[in-house]
């Protein structure tokens, strides 16, 4: 059961590859012997009721936060292994968060820039026109140069997208990306995450946007109390009896 | 500008009022003191003593703004590495671990030997901050003043008892400076603390290393937000400087003495360097609002994390 030493093995065609991963604050676990992998181009979707983890899962993931036992290898690289260049690991994983978390002093152009330079090395030029593509996907192109702070949730949340993938990452993980929008906003940022689904992005999406999992999901994980209780494709997630606390959660969240 | 040029002049008016007209006190002002020449021999005048008031405000301008650069740049370094939470690995060349072992500052990985920077860091900036905040600056001057060449080797201590140039205004510039960089560190702390610990994520989570996360994202906000203490900071070591007087620089209170003993003229005097220390105050103020202006972000109310 416990592979705690084992942090080379690259076996299966995970791009994200989870192994027995289990993380605490101090005495309380957080997550408890999580086992999944993601393939390139899937789609999954991640939910559970408040606290069970889902964040911390995401989170383990590109490293922003340390785990104690298991291993997470992306791309076949080991994340918890204390030689990896996480920054370097992290520029390949796009991440949005709940509160958008967009960089308040300065523009949204230079948002979308700042990574691409400081990380990648291109060059203004190059970086600009990129921004200038990813600003037009996201439809927000006449906004590029006023500050976070003066666009709407919605919008904030589809430079965050637009900011993810300036990198050319691999993968994207989203954390909520839709549950700090009011509800009118909540469809601009899902219509642009379903376009970059279908266009085959690797995907791990904390959501409770049922609508959105059965459109774009190729599977769905439930957690509760850390644990990865369900994982399961969509169709036998929302066709088959499930357990109870998935079955009760998914009837709550359903239901309003 | 106009409302603190009008409060300045308010505070001088009830400055002289209170010490002009309270009670009894009868007092004869003679202005004319401070710009007597030596000619006025027989009114007991070496001055002309307005110079020597103005020389010491030079030296206390100088000593604060000197200070204050120690103070600013010590300062920064030691709040940014308090804030360090996370371990800043430096891998030991060329040595290698048969054994697995790993402990709260050095561990390995495949065998390969890492030492937690970070931890020793931290720990030096939390115990500096401790010391210089703790004790009180007067305590500090005469430390450093008497006490610190004795300490260090016999050779070092001739040099900065002989040949250290300037040593009242070195060693008062050096003190300030340690001691004001303690206050700076924590007002710096406070600031990154402040920021949401999505930020840091968000700019972890596009790449950036440790040190850019700092210089790109978290300390362009943060000094913005703690401009309103540092100011404060700036000021008090403007102030904290007349203790200097105690080691011997002549800046403006020490000079504002020497014009009382030469003279008799004490309330002319300190009223003079009141109103002067009350200038340069409000020159600061203003100066450090207009810097706030120009840094404000478009579109935020407040910089202060959600
Ligand atoms: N830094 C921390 N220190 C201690 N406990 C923490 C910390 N961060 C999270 N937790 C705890 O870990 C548990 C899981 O947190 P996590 O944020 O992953 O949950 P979640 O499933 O994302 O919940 P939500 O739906 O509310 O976002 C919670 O009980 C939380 O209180
Ligand atoms: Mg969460």
């Amino acid at each position: 059961m416990n592979e705690t030493k084992d942090t080379t093995s690259t076996d299966g065609v995970g791009i994200i590859q989870m192994r027995h991963v289990s993380k605490w604050y101090g005495d309380f676990q957080v997550l408890a012997n999580c086992t999944t992998s993601v393939d390139k181009g899937e789609v999954v979707v991640i939910c559970g009721p408040s606290g069970s983890g889902k964040s911390t899962l995401i989170k383990v993931i590109n490293g922003l936060e340390p785990f104690q036992e298991g291993t997470i290898t992306f791309n076949g690289i080991s994340v918890g292994d204390r030689t990896t260049n996480l920054p370097k690991l992290r520029s390949q994983i796009g991440m949005v968060f709940q509160n958008f978390e967009l960089f308040p002093h300065i523009s949204i152009m230079q948002n979308i820039k700042l990574a691409q330079m400081k990380v990648l090395g291109r060059e203004d030029n190059q970086a600009r026109n990129r921004s200038m593509e990813l600003l037009e996907r996201v439809g927000l192109t006449d906004q590029r140069d006023k500050f976070p702070a003066q666009l709407s949730g919605g919008q904030q949340q589809r430079v965050a997208i637009a900011r993810g993938l300036a990198m050319d990452p691999m993968a994207m993980l989203f954390d909520e990306p839709t549950s700090a929008l009011d509800p009118e906003m909540i469809n601009e940022v899902l219509d642009v995450m379903t376009e970059l689904a279908k266009e085959g992005m690797t995907m791990m999406v904390v959501s409770h946007e049922m609508g959105f999992a059965k459109r774009v999901a190729d599977r769905v994980i439930f957690m509760d109390q850390g644990r990865i209780v369900e994982d399961a494709t969509k169709d036998d997630f929302f066709g088959t009896p499930r357990g109870d606390r998935a079955q009760l959660f998914l009837s709550k969240i359903l239901h309003h | 500008m106009m409302r603190g040029a009008l409060r300045v002049g308010l505070s001088v008016v009830v400055l002289l009022g209170l010490t002009g007209c309270a009670g009894d006190f009868r007092y004869n002002w003679q202005w004319s003191i401070l710009t007597c020449t030596s000619e006025n021999i027989d009114a007991g005048c070496i001055g002309p003593y307005f110079y020597w008031i103005l020389q010491g405000l030079w030296w206390t301008i100088a000593v604060a703004s000197a200070a204050w650069v120690i103070a600013f740049s010590l300062g920064s370094v030691i709040g940014i590495l308090r804030t360090l939470d996370k371990p800043i690995l430096v891998v030991v060349p060329f040595v290698k671990s048969p054994i697995y072992f790993r402990t709260r500052w050095i561990g390995t990985s495949k065998g390969i030997i890492t030492v937690d920077v970070g931890w020793f860091l931290h720990g030096f900036a939390n115990i500096y901050v401790t010391v210089f905040r703790n004790v009180p600056l007067l305590v500090q001057l005469f430390l450093w003043y008497f006490v610190f060449p004795e300490l260090v080797p016999h050779d070092a201590g001739m040099w900065l008892k002989r040949d250290l140039p300037f040593p009242e205004v070195s060693t008062a510039i050096f003190c300030l400076g340690l001691y004001t960089a303690s206050r700076v560190a924590e007002q710096v702390r406070a600031g990154i603390n402040s920021i949401s610990r999505g930020q840091q994520y968000a700019a972890m989570a596009i790449g950036l290393t440790p040190v850019q996360v700092y210089r790109y994202v978290l300390l362009p906000v943060s000094f913005r937000i703690i401009i309103p203490p540092l100011t404060s900071d700036f000021l008090g070591v403007f102030k904290n400087s007349s203790l200097a007087l105690t080691i011997g620089v002549l800046e403006l209170t020490a000079m504002t003495r020497q014009i009382e003993e030469y003279s008799y003229a004490g309330f002319e005097a300190f009223t003079a360097a009141t109103v002067l220390y009350i200038g340069v105050t409000a020159i600061v103020m203003g100066a450090m609002r207009i810097v706030e202006a120009r840094v404000r972000i478009p579109g935020m109310i407040s910089l202060q994390a959600k």
